[in-house]
């Protein structure tokens, strides 16, 4: 199928190729983080988790009208305001989420699989009754929309660079915090064993909401950087549900290496296929292959050693 | 003693109830038999009609994922109705209308019409968007005998006797655009990409046999899933096999990744370099995506709220104001306008209100007012309709550049296209 083009198209098309399967990458790492922490560190199914994407979508939404009414001046820059009060907005909101519904529902997984489930049916029908059931426009800064070009064929979209750094940076902060800070043991150590870190004087609870409201936070981000590259209306958080849940069961939940290993492994793949193979083939394989790599390693790529 | 004076006094008042009641009854008897004999000559099987009134039925989904198309469709036909009645309604009668929600759920559109025609008996419905919401409606429709009028551009391959279809079928839609695209533009290589389902699947086989037949190219035809996001693939294997036109049926949510995407990756289509040409993208969809993101983009379809016409002048203001100076008017939208009409001039034509008489009386029926200009109905159901090619402007209104001279036939079952 190569032979009608030369080499330098060729060596292009697999650069631009290459590059993406790294944009769609840094879109599963951005989207799975703030589930995984969520389900792996408390073992809560959140399936509100595209809901609360969207609530950073529409902040961002807010934000862009607000920035172009007042501070026309420097509209080029709402966008970062944006994404800071996404974080908050959501994580708030997922705080809020937490004290009133999550924390009595612990050890109930099917229950707060169905409570989050409603969670999200709410959640859309406020969005819809605030925003309209249509689609919004959000105005992307120009500076934000263009691409770089390297050589004639190859050319690399600024949104796509933008994304990536922010799921470094988000990636390592999660990091630090998880494995550096003094929250992060304490989370640790709630996962590992529960009544011994309440034993030794860790507040379990609070550690659980800030937990939460973390990976909320982080969904809202996510939705927020989103809007670049995809729509914000009440349902479009059901667009990135599944794959997200994929990534993470994938991944091997409680393990936020193997969230990023498996996001890795998902996107190459399917960048890949679908450049040999049609869009819903490339899927289809994609989705076949995760079932049947979970059907002989049913606890994903990596899992958390714990004595039970 | 006091007690037996309670009793006749009861006795007393059961006896005037009573004869009140007969008085009340035969009153009542007598004011619903005239009603019947005055709204039976237009009405012999037993539809929601009385002396003033008609009732018609209107199903959309006002929530879940179809909402956001769908609601343009609801207030265009309110907004007929609501002008119908002040022209003094139909036959005499002020029309009222019963909404129901299909909640972008098909089996719930085929409770809901079920409902509208064996409880309410409505006279029509106005409705549907999908074409899965109306294949699953089609067979209450034709065992209850009722007449939806259906507005959406769909990919053809249906006539039902119980519908009307007021947008257009796809070769109306298609064959016109490419061969403008061919014939203004000289594009000879066409990439097809669509969402993967009945509608953009027919549509590109009947535009990949129109461009064969012209003896052009096809250099490549891609599906993805309902809600795909991530175009960066397609668009690279765009680039690579340098089409003339790239051919895009995407619709709903990745409508607005894939533009966003298009532009990213450096494609301006304002150069035409490649040239995009789409059949699903209106004013509505570009509110999402973005007039900055699809400007340059031609769409081909019969309608565009920026249409030059007295008419569409007189639409578009009395659109606006009911629902508001910033609302954008789409080809369904406008569509979905035609269908009260078109049954409020079946009926006038009619006589009656019957669905049989209305069926007959359906076919040639002529609509002057219609803001797309001017429309008859064909035998077929589907309706004679100019097709249109406009260009995206920035503030998300098409140009219109473009318009066939010849009303386009709709040919639901296109010999040779299957």
């Amino acid at each position: 199928m190569f032979s009608e083009y030369t080499s330098t198209e060729l060596v292009s098309i697999f650069a631009m190729q290459g590059f993406a399967g790294l944009i769609l990458f840094s879109i599963f790492v951005l989207m799975a983080l703030g589930l995984a922490i969520i389900f792996g560190q408390m073992g809560v199914i959140n399936m509100a988790h595209g809901e609360f994407m969207i609530l950073g979508a529409y902040v961002t939404y807010l934000t862009s009208l607000f920035f172009a009414d007042y501070l026309s001046d420097i509209y080029g820059i709402y966008f970062f305001v944006a994404m800071i009060l996404a974080f908050f907005v959501a994580g708030g909101f997922g705080a809020f989420v937490e004290w009133a519904m999550i924390q009595h529902l612990y050890r109930r997984p099917l229950d707060t699989l169905l409570a989050t489930w409603g969670l999200s049916l709410i959640m859309q029908q406020i969005f819809r009754s605030v925003f309209g059931a249509r689609e919004v426009g959000i105005t992307i800064p120009e500076w934000m929309m263009g691409s770089i070009p390297l050589t004639e064929m190859v050319e690399i979209p600024i949104n796509g660079i933008f994304l990536m750094c922010l799921t470094i940076l988000i990636a390592i902060s999660v990091y630090l915090l998880m494995f550096k800070s003094r929250y992060g043991g304490q989370v640790r150590a709630v996962v590992q064993n529960r009544p011994m870190a309440g034993a030794v004087g860790i507040n379990t609870e609070k550690v659980d909401r800030v937990t939460f409201a973390l990976g909320c936070g982080i969904a809202g981000v996510a939705g927020s950087a989103f809007t670049m590259i995809g729509s914000t209306s009440p349902t479009s958080g059901q667009l990135y549900i599944v794959d997200t849940f994929l990534v993470v069961v994938f991944g091997g939940a409680g393990s936020l290496l193997g969230t990023i290993a498996s996001a890795f492994t998902i996107s190459q793949a399917q960048s890949t296929m679908e450049f040999f193979l049609s869009g819903s083939m490339a899927k289809v394989l994609t989705l076949l292959t995760v079932v049947v790599i979970l059907m002989l390693r049913p606890q994903g790529l990596f899992s958390l050693k714990i004595r039970k | 003693m006091k007690r037996k004076k309670i009793f006749q006094g009861l006795t007393r008042s059961c006896l005037n109830r009573r004869n009140l009641f007969k008085i009340l009854g035969m009153s009542a008897f007598l004011w619903v038999s005239t009603a019947v004999i005055a709204a039976d000559n237009v009405n012999t099987t037993g539809l929601a009609v009385t002396d003033d009134t008609v009732t018609v039925g209107i199903l959309h989904s006002v929530t879940g994922t179809m909402a956001i198309s769908e609601t343009g469709s609801v207030q265009a036909e309110k907004l007929a109705i609501k002008q119908i009645n002040a022209e003094g309604g139909v036959l005499g009668r002020q029309i009222k209308y019963i909404q129901e929600d299909g909640a972008s759920d098909w089996p719930t559109f085929a409770e809901k019409a079920k409902k509208l025609l064996v409880s309410d008996k409505v006279a029509s419905v106005f409705g549907c968007w999908t074409s899965a919401s109306r294949k699953a409606v089609l067979p209450v429709f034709e065992q209850y005998n009722g007449m939806l009028y259906y507005p959406t551009f769909y990919e053809g391959l249906e006539q039902s006797p119980n519908v009307i279809y007021t947008g257009q079928e796809a070769t109306q839609q298609i064959i016109a655009g490419i061969d403008w695209v061919v014939r203004e533009k000289g594009a000879k290589k066409f990439y097809l990409l669509g969402s993967d389902y009945i509608w953009p699947r027919t549509s590109n086989k009947i535009a990949r046999k129109h461009i064969e037949k012209l003896g052009l190219k096809v250099v490549g035809e891609e599906y993805y899933p309902l809600g795909h996001t991530q175009f960066n693939s397609v668009i690279n294997k765009i680039k690579l096999k340098r089409p003339d036109v790239i051919y895009a049926i995407v619709v709903g949510g990745s409508n607005v990744a894939f533009y966003k995407q298009l532009k990213a990756a450096g494609i301006n289509l304002t150069k035409e370099k490649p040239l995009l040409l789409t059949i699903s993208v209106t004013e509505d969809e570009i509110l999402g995506i973005g007039g900055e993101n699809i400007v340059g983009a031609y769409a081909a379809m019969k309608y565009f709220q920026s249409l030059e016409n007295a008419n569409n002048k007189a639409f578009v203001s009395d659109f606006k104001k009911e629902y508001g100076e910033d609302i954008v008017i789409g080809d369904v939208t406008q569509a979905a306008y035609l269908g009260p009409w078109l049954w409020k001039a079946a009926v006038e034509k009619a006589g009656s209100f019957d669905i049989d008489k209305i069926r007959k009386a359906s076919p040639d029926i002529e609509l002057t007012t219609a803001p797309e200009g001017y429309v008859k109905i064909h035998p077929n159901h589907h309706l004679w309709s100019k097709t249109r090619v406009g260009l995206a402007q920035q503030d998300g209104q098409y140009k219109v550049v473009y318009e066939t001279s010849q009303l386009m036939e709709p040919d639901p079952f296109p010999k040779g296209y299957q």
